[in-house]
């Protein structure tokens, strides 16, 4: 395993913004509530959570700063996920 | 020379040198007791089933009894004994031996998993005996029933939710092992077929459980808050609960399934002394499985109400798996052509392995069109033909693997006779047993009752036969097993001629299994 790997050290101020940014989303989430969208509903409560797991998996878990690997692997796993969603639906939206 | 794994002194003496012990050669046959332990039980349970079902009327129990018991055997079977069965006995016995390591990548975290799994299984197990009396629903816990019934559902979801966390771990820890502990010169395409398709296996434990874990907590919380995620009449719908149960359950069948084929690959070319045939075909059949495995789950809900637009989709998908299972049997009959086949216990539970399990991939497709599910849903033709998948496939992979690798895990030979005989008396049984139920069900008989019409009572009489005989092999078999660890001949570290790295370790296997790492420069399947 090479040194540089271990080398990134995110600031306690990245750190913070990211926090900040997943609890206005989280606030986000609640109140998108109050508007009726209707097929979209699910569709916005999904959306606002890939968004904050994106951000946790990037900064918090450091994909970022991981090897192209991993990244691979884990956008694999989010395509059989899309996949499993969009099934799904095939069947809520076509009744 | 260091001691085998099985005389190995520790920290601890006694019951504890196993229990807290962080070899995964001890850790497996740890889960072989509590698997092996479970398996008898379940198989009495469906035992008893069948004696119920002898003769019309009540034979010997209630129906509320009835219902409790093939609950029970269906949580025990399929939580405790198949899911863990190959993976965690074989899996964590073996993996590290056939890819040239020393253990697991985490071995603590090893230990934890069967820990989970003991806790887990009691806590499901727990049901049985404290308030309102054995759940009734199904291990399928199907909504809205689930929320509704009095009977104690409760500790069942939740030891399943535990047991899950088990599977989790497991995976996780096989799939780093892969990834970072083969052996010098071993490359991807070098691994043999059974950590394969552990691999595969492993992602599956780690991606779907999750999904089944979450979908009990939500049945937890209807029950107890009254939150209503499924209930009609809060707006709930109850086939979310069935798909989100069967976007686990299906791949849940390859976590069964998939380790079974490995060991089938395994067992196949020893006894052939010939390469296997399609070695990267086995390979990416496996991968497929596994990932259009995730994809088909709709095809335990033909009935159940979905869109039309789903039930195309599903269909058409559920035949697609049936082209990488397909690619395997041909490549192990292949296997088998113009070989020099060496008749021995362990090749006639496989070669029967791909007879029965024929039966029950082809079953499989009538059930997968649309037109024919509608007509023999929940009939006992759905019953015949997971058994012959599951038991068929899982089953007689686990015993022709218990038979290939006994002499490596005990260093002792079991009695080949008793073997041979007892799996010829459980084949007979078994196809005694299920076979008729491929009738009942075409001819209508439901599954999960205890009365039927009297029409039925001729098949059903050959099929209780069947179980009766059944038992008895399994009887034989696992005596004779028993006996051998103990008393059996002294066995080579090679007896049968294999050419994986487990067969160059003396058996049983010293505790860090190999002096000196080994350096692959081979093909895993050659032979001298
Ligand atoms: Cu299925």
């Amino acid at each position: 395993m090479s040194q540089d790997e271990h080398k990134h050290v995110v600031s306690y101020k990245t750190y913070t913004i990211i926090l900040i940014n997943l609890l206005i989303l989280t606030a986000i989430s609640v109140a998108v509530t109050e508007i009726e969208l209707g097929p979209l509903t699910v569709f916005m409560a999904v959306f606002l959570a890939s968004v904050k797991s994106a951000l946790v998996l990037i900064y918090f878990m450091h994909l970022k700063f991981d090897n192209a690997m991993y990244k691979i692997m884990v956008g694999l796993v989010l395509v059989v996920f899309v996949i499993v969603m969009v099934i799904t639906f095939l069947d809520y939206n076509f009744r | 020379m260091e001691p085998n794994y099985l005389e190995y002194k520790g920290k601890y003496k006694g019951i504890f040198a196993w229990i807290f012990s962080t070899d995964h050669k001890r850790i497996g046959l740890l889960y072989l007791y509590a698997v092996g332990a479970f398996f008898c039980v379940g198989a009495l349970l469906g035992l008893l089933m069948k004696l119920e079902l002898i003769a019309p009327d009540k034979t010997i129990m209630e129906a509320q009894v009835y219902n409790s018991v093939f609950t029970l055997h269906g949580i025990t079977m399929i939580f405790l004994v198949v899911i863990p069965g190959l993976p965690a006995v074989f899996g964590n016995f073996l993996l590290p031996i056939m890819i040239g390591a020393k253990d697991v990548a985490f071995p603590k975290l090893n230990l934890l998993s069967w820990w989970v799994y003991v806790f887990g299984a009691l806590l499901a197990l727990s049901s049985q005996f404290m308030g309102s009396g054995p759940p009734d629903t199904g291990w399928t816990f199907y909504a809205p029933y689930s929320f509704q019934t009095q009977s104690n559902v409760l500790p069942a979801v939740m030891g399943a939710f535990v047991l899950g966390f088990s599977s989790i771990l497991t995976g996780l820890n096989f799939i780093v092992t892969m990834h970072r502990m083969r052996a010098p010169g071993m490359g991807w395409f070098r691994m043999p077929l059974f950590p394969w398709t552990l691999y595969a296996t492993a992602w599956i434990q780690l991606l779907a459980t999750p999904i089944v874990g979450i979908t009990l907590l939500m049945i937890v919380a209807e029950r107890t808050l009254g939150i209503g995620f499924f209930d009609p009449a809060k707006g709930g719908d109850p086939i979310l609960y069935q798909h989100l149960f069967w976007i686990y359950s299906h791949p849940a069948v390859y976590i069964m399934i998939l380790p079974a084929m490995g060991a089938i690959s395994e067992i196949l070319p020893t006894f052939s002394k010939k390469p296997i045939f399609g070695y990267k075909a086995l390979v990416f059949s496996s991968l497929a499985i596994a990932l259009v495995g995730y994809f088909v789950w709709g095809h335990h809900m033909f009935t159940a109400g979905m869109s039309g637009t789903a039930l195309y989709a599903f269909s058409f998908l559920t035949f697609l798996v049936a082209i990488p299972s397909a690619i395997k049997v041909f490549n192990w009959v292949s296997t088998l052509y113009k070989a020099s086949i060496d008749m021995q216990t362990p090749f006639y539970w496989a070669t029967s392995f791909i007879f029965v399990f024929m039966i029950g991939g082809f079953s499989g497709l009538v059930l997968g069109a649309l037109a024919t599910n509608v007509h023999v849903h929940d009939t006992a033709f759905v019953v015949a033909h997971f058994h012959f998948i599951v038991f068929g496939g899982v089953g007689y992979a686990f015993f022709g693997a218990i038979h290939y690798w006994f002499p490596k895990i005990w260093g002792r030979m079991y009695d080949v006779k008793w073997a041979n005989f007892g799996w010829l008396t459980f084949f007979i049984g078994y196809l005694a047993l299920y076979g008729p139920m491929f009738y009942l069900g075409l001819v209508g008989m439901p599954r999960r009752y205890f009365d039927y019409l009297p029409e039925y009572h001729g098949p059903n009489i050959l099929s209780s036969l069947g179980a009766i005989v059944m038992i008895g092999g399994l009887a034989i078999i696992i005596t004779n097993l028993i006996i051998s660890s103990r008393r059996g001949e002294t066995a080579k570290a090679n007896p049968w001629g294999g050419s994986t790295l487990e067969w160059t370790v003396p058996s049983p296997p010293p505790l860090e299994n190999f002096e000196e790492i080994p350096v692959v420069d081979k093909n895993p399947y050659e032979y001298k």
